[in-house]
Order: C-alpha cells, then sequence, then structure tokens
C-alpha cells in the first residue's frame, strides 16, 4: 500500500492566535516580534504581501511600517502554546499516530485511511478553523519530505484550496509542480549547499530528484542520498511519536537595556537557571553540568566588546535549582568584567542524563538528595497549580530592571483568570 | 478504565497509611543487602506494604468512587472551549448579568434560540440569535435594547456558542 503521510502546518500562526482574540486585526497588517521584541517573527499574509521578510529587525522596519499602518505585537507565548496544545489534541484524533514536529506543525499517518485524503484533508482544515479558530494548511505525500513540500504547494497555491495531495496527482501534474520549486525549500536543505547545488546544475526539486543519490551522497553526504530517496517517495524517516528528552537545556534572552552592573547579571542567571531547571525536573533528567554565557551588542560596533562563556561541572549529577544557581554565579563572577554594557545572558544544563539512570557512590549524600528531591517537587507543584513564580529564588530579584522589554503584549486570554476576553452585552 | 485505577491507587494509599500506623512490615534483608542505597531500599519497601494487606479496610473501600468534576459536567469539547468576561447589562432578562464567566463552545452549531459570541465591527459582542423571515436577527435580553437585524453587507461572524453562564450569587 502507498504510505500516506500528511504535514498540517498553522498559518501565520502567532498572528493567527492574536487574531482570534483581537478579531480587529482581522484583514490588517499584523506582525508578531520575538522577544525584547527584536526581529518580525511572524506575518499576516497582508505583510507578506508587502515583501517584508521574516527574522528581519523591528527598528529597520519601522518606516515601513508607519506607512503601511503595520501592526505590531510582543510575542504572547502562554497564548500559543495554549492554542498549540488544542490544535495537536485535535489533530491528534484523525490518525493514530503523530508526530508533533513544532510549535506550528504536525505530521499525520493517513496510509490506509480508507477515504479520499483530500477530503480528510479539507475536514481537517475545517474542524481546527472551527474548533479553535486556527486557519492551517494540509499537504499529503508518500514520504516526510514530500509531505512538506506539498504543504508548501498548498499554502502559496491557491487552486488547491489548502489542501494538496501529491499521491492523487498525474506524473505530469506532479513533475510539474516540482520543477517550480526552487531546491532550497526541500526539508534539510540549507542555504549554502543550495548554492553547491546551483553550481552542478541543479535548480529545481524536479533537478533535485532526478540526480542520482550515490552521486550525492560522495559530493555531500548520507543526508542528501536520504533526502533524494524521500523525493522520489521512499519514505526514509519515520514518524517520531515519542517526544525525546533534550540533552541541552539552554535559557538565555536579552534584556530589556543594556546592563553593566554585575548584580543584574547575577539576577538574570539565577532567573534563567530557574527556569532551565525546571524544564530538567519535568523531563525527569538530570545535569551535571552548567555552563554560563554573557556578551555585549555586536550590533553596537563602537561600543567596547566582550563576550565569554564558562562551564561549570558539577560533583554529581542533579536537579536541584540551588545547585546549579551556586554554580552558575560563581562562573559568572569569574567571567564577569567591569566597564562593558552587556546585552544578553545565558545559561545552559550540560551532561544531561535521565533521573533513573543516577550513578550511585559511595559518598552519596542520601538524606541530602532525598530533602532537596522533595523540597524541588514542593516548589514545582506550587508553582504549577498556583502559577509560575509564585515561589521563587530571592536571588533573581523583585524589580527585575534587566527584565525583557514586551511592549504590546496581549492578554494571556486562554491560561490566567485575569486576563479573560471580555464580551460587550450592551448595544 | 478510569475508575479502575482510581480505586485501586486509593486502596493502596489507605493500606500504607495503616501500616505505618499500626503494623510496620519488617524489612527483608535479602532486599537491603541488593539495595544499598536508602531511596531505592524505600521505594521497594512502599511496594512491599502496597502488597500485604494491614490492618482492617475501611468499610467504604468498595465505594470509592471518582469525586464529581465540574470540568467534566460543564466543558463537552476541552480544545475548543473558551471562558470570556461579561461586560453591560443587556442580556439581563436570560440571567447573564455584568462580570460574569461565560463558557463558550466553538464546536457547537449556533441554533435558533443559543446564546451566542459574535463579532461585530471587530468586537465580541453578545447576543442572542433567531431565524426569522426578514433573516438571521441579533436579540439583547432586557427592554431597553434594540434587536439588531443583520444586513448582508455588515461585517458579522459566529465566535462561538454560550453553553454556561457561570455566576456568583
Amino acid at each position: 500500500m502507498q504510505r500516506a503521510i500528511a504535514l498540517v502546518d498553522c498559518n501565520n500562526f502567532y498572528v493567527s492566535c492574536e487574531r482570534l482574540f483581537q478579531p480587529v486585526l482581522e484583514g490588517k497588517p499584523v506582525v508578531v516580534l520575538s522577544n525584547n521584541d527584536g526581529c518580525v517573527v511572524s506575518r499576516s499574509q497582508e505583510v507578506k504581501n508587502l515583501g517584508l521578510k521574516m527574522a528581519v529587525p523591528w527598528f529597520q522596519l519601522k518606516d515601513i511600517a508607519r506607512q503601511h499602518g503595520i501592526i505590531a505585537r510582543s510575542s504572547n507565548y502562554s497564548l500559543y502554546a495554549d492554542l498549540s496544545n488544542r490544535v495537536m489534541s485535535l489533530l491528534s484524533r484523525f490518525s493514530p499516530s503523530q508526530e508533533i514536529y513544532s510549535i506550528d506543525e504536525s505530521f499525520l499517518e493517513l496510509t490506509g485511511i480508507p477515504v479520499n485524503h483530500t477530503d480528510y484533508g479539507q475536514q481537517i482544515r475545517r474542524t481546527i478553523r472551527q474548533y479553535v479558530g486556527i486557519p492551517v494548511c494540509v499537504g499529503i505525500a508518500s514520504s516526510k519530505t514530500l509531505a512538506k513540500l506539498a504543504n508548501h504547494v498548498a499554502k502559496k497555491n491557491p487552486r488547491y484550496a489548502g489542501v494538496c495531495d501529491f499521491n492523487g496527482m498525474s506524473e505530469a501534474e506532479l513533475h510539474g509542480l516540482l520543477a517550480s520549486i526552487d531546491a532550497g525549500e526541500v526539508w534539510g536543505i540549507g542555504r549554502r549547499s543550495t548554492g553547491r547545488l546551483r553550481e552542478m546544475g541543479i535548480h529545481t526539486v524536479l533537478d533535485l530528484q532526478r540526480t542520482p543519490a550515490k552521486q550525492l551522497r560522495a559530493k555531500f553526504s548520507v543526508v542528501f542520498e536520504r533526502i533524494v530517496e524521500e523525493l522520489n517517495g521512499v519514505a526514509c524517516l519515520e514518524l517520531d511519536q515519542v517526544m525525546a528528552a533534550k540533552q541541552q537545556i539552554i535559557c538565555s534572552r536579552s534584556f530589556g537595556t543594556l546592563t553593566s552592573r554585575l548584580p543584574d547579571l547575577e539576577q538574570a542567571v539565577i532567573a534563567y537557571t530557574t527556569r532551565a531547571a525546571e524544564k530538567l525536573r519535568q523531563q525527569r533528567s538530570l545535569a551535571s553540568g552548567i555552563q554560563v554565557y554573557i556578551r555585549t551588542n555586536p550590533h553596537k560596533e563602537r561600543d567596547p566588546q566582550y563576550q565569554q562563556a564558562i562551564l561549570m561541572p558539577l560533583p554529581d549529577p542533579t536537579d536541584d535549582t540551588r545547585l546549579f544557581g551556586r554554580a552558575a554565579l560563581h562562573g559568572l563572577r569569574r567571567i564577569y568584567r567591569s566597564g562593558y554594557a552587556y546585552q544578553k545572558a545565558g545559561i545552559m544544563l550540560a551532561g544531561i542524563i535521565p533521573a533513573s539512570s543516577r550513578p550511585h557512590s559511595l559518598f552519596d549524600n542520601v538524606p541530602g538528595q532525598e530533602k532537596s528531591h522533595a523540597l524541588m517537587g514542593t516548589l514545582d507543584r506550587i508553582n504549577r497549580s498556583m502559577g509560575s513564580g509564585t515561589i521563587k529564588f530571592l536571588g533573581e530579584g523583585i524589580d527585575k530592571p534587566w527584565a525583557m522589554r514586551r511592549q504590546n503584549v496581549s492578554k494571556r486570554y486562554t491560561t490566567e483568570w485575569d486576563e479573560l476576553a471580555v464580551c460587550q452585552a450592551c448595544p | 478504565m478510569m475508575r479502575a485505577t482510581f480505586v485501586l491507587f486509593d486502596i493502596a494509599m489507605t493500606s500504607i497509611d495503616l501500616s505505618r500506623s499500626r503494623r510496620r512490615t519488617a524489612p527483608s534483608s535479602v532486599l537491603s543487602l541488593t539495595h544499598p542505597n536508602k531511596s531505592m531500599f524505600e521505594r521497594q519497601r512502599a511496594l512491599l506494604r502496597k502488597a500485604v494487606p494491614a490492618g482492617f479496610p475501611s468499610p467504604a473501600d468498595d465505594y470509592i468512587e471518582r469525586r464529581l468534576s465540574l470540568d467534566e459536567h460543564l466543558i463537552q469539547n476541552k480544545e475548543s472551549t473558551f471562558f470570556m468576561r461579561v461586560s453591560g447589562h443587556s442580556m439581563r432578562d436570560l440571567g447573564i448579568f455584568d462580570g460574569d464567566l461565560l463558557i463558550v463552545d466553538r464546536s457547537v452549531p449556533a441554533t435558533h434560540g443559543c446564546v451566542l459570541v459574535a463579532v461585530i465591527d471587530g468586537e465580541f459582542t453578545l447576543k442572542q440569535l433567531l431565524y426569522t423571515p426578514q433573516g438571521k436577527v441579533l436579540r439583547a435580553a432586557h427592554p431597553d435594547y434594540p434587536e439588531v437585524v443583520i444586513k448582508p453587507e455588515q461585517d458579522f461572524t459566529i465566535w462561538g456558542v454560550v453553553q454556561w453562564n457561570v455566576h456568583k450569587v
């Protein structure tokens, strides 16, 4: 039986989330900005039509924005995560196996589902649109790489009304489509490889599909051989149904304003450490080291530049925020130099192992470990049930002068009682 | 399925509690040899305690059921249900007051007489929907507010259907 894999991708996901609770944004050019209102991370169709690209720094766009009345929103990940969970949970009803690929994309196995897959895709679209209010497009094909491309076609080409099934197409139609897509659009092919492919005379997806896999393997890597196989409809990548535990946990943010004060950096580092340790415990892992890094703003070329990182190993793998915090502060004080205006700090937990495989040694402080486990468990439970940050370490400070800048953040409509949308009961 | 596991879990908890207060099971020497680590050992011991019935079981054990959950009663479809806050008095006669909490389900089709959250000119508006020979009519539930007949050219969409209103007495 022919494989049928669907990729369901939300359209302009962050913008669509904003519009759901602010219908006044419908039909207007809207962008969502990254943390600290830095770059454009999501664009409405109106903005795409204006030719604005992703990841452009917002300050460069201020003039164009004023000219076209572009509305900017700060990112509101509490809202996006909740709506994403709703979309993913609905999608899981449409297939026995699902891979959640990112916050706004999911693969679904449709092989053997005995209905017309294009109709099924339309049903998926209608359901998500009505139930959660988020528009999605569906691409269906016999491999994940092709499904990604089918989704690309479904998004760009209005003829397909949001659902494109490569499996249901004639060979001529499919080849026509693949010849119209740039090889650089293929999943897994970076910008540099696109250039090298062009030198070999490979411009379109069709060119790439017809290149003997062995030839590419010699020039690039085994990854390319796999890509070509996938483009020819041989599924090499299976659906990853289990989210693998992360091997690294990173928490880093740029500051709302530059700072040269050590106490500010210390607070930020403790705040990021707290968040990262929470994530670590959530996935039931331990880490055996913590890396701290700080840097100045590389875009301010006239300012003196400095960046440094340091890895602090821990004597035993742990998930205790206090131990990470102590190590991180120790590291920070070693790399900190006064006289620089710092823009960003970050921490990374390294050497991550599952908590179940904690190595035991003769010198284990067992009562200490148990106390730590109980304390961290209590902390997480309280913060989960009463809102994150209910109990926090004083080390992360109270005023947080360094905290992120989010000027136009919308409300957390689905996760905070105080921030629900208001419905007018007057004329 | 769900129910069965809950009951089992509860009984196990009860038996641990009883064993703590009345009869402490002696730790097996074999276990303590193979598991010198204390926390591992504790876990094994807890398992043992669960397996060995201790003390008198509660006469109510067989009757333990899941406690009632409002979520379960009020929310049919958790993916499509959203909460909203009411502002204003125009729905008073249907028992919906200023500051009330609405439970809105987007998956439910809007039928004649239902209360819905509509988007009119970009704003969430609470109305009752009626299908009349003149077309769709949005009605307020207050004598001071007139009915609104939806004109075809008007910017109007149904956002969701109100399933419940939560009012603090």
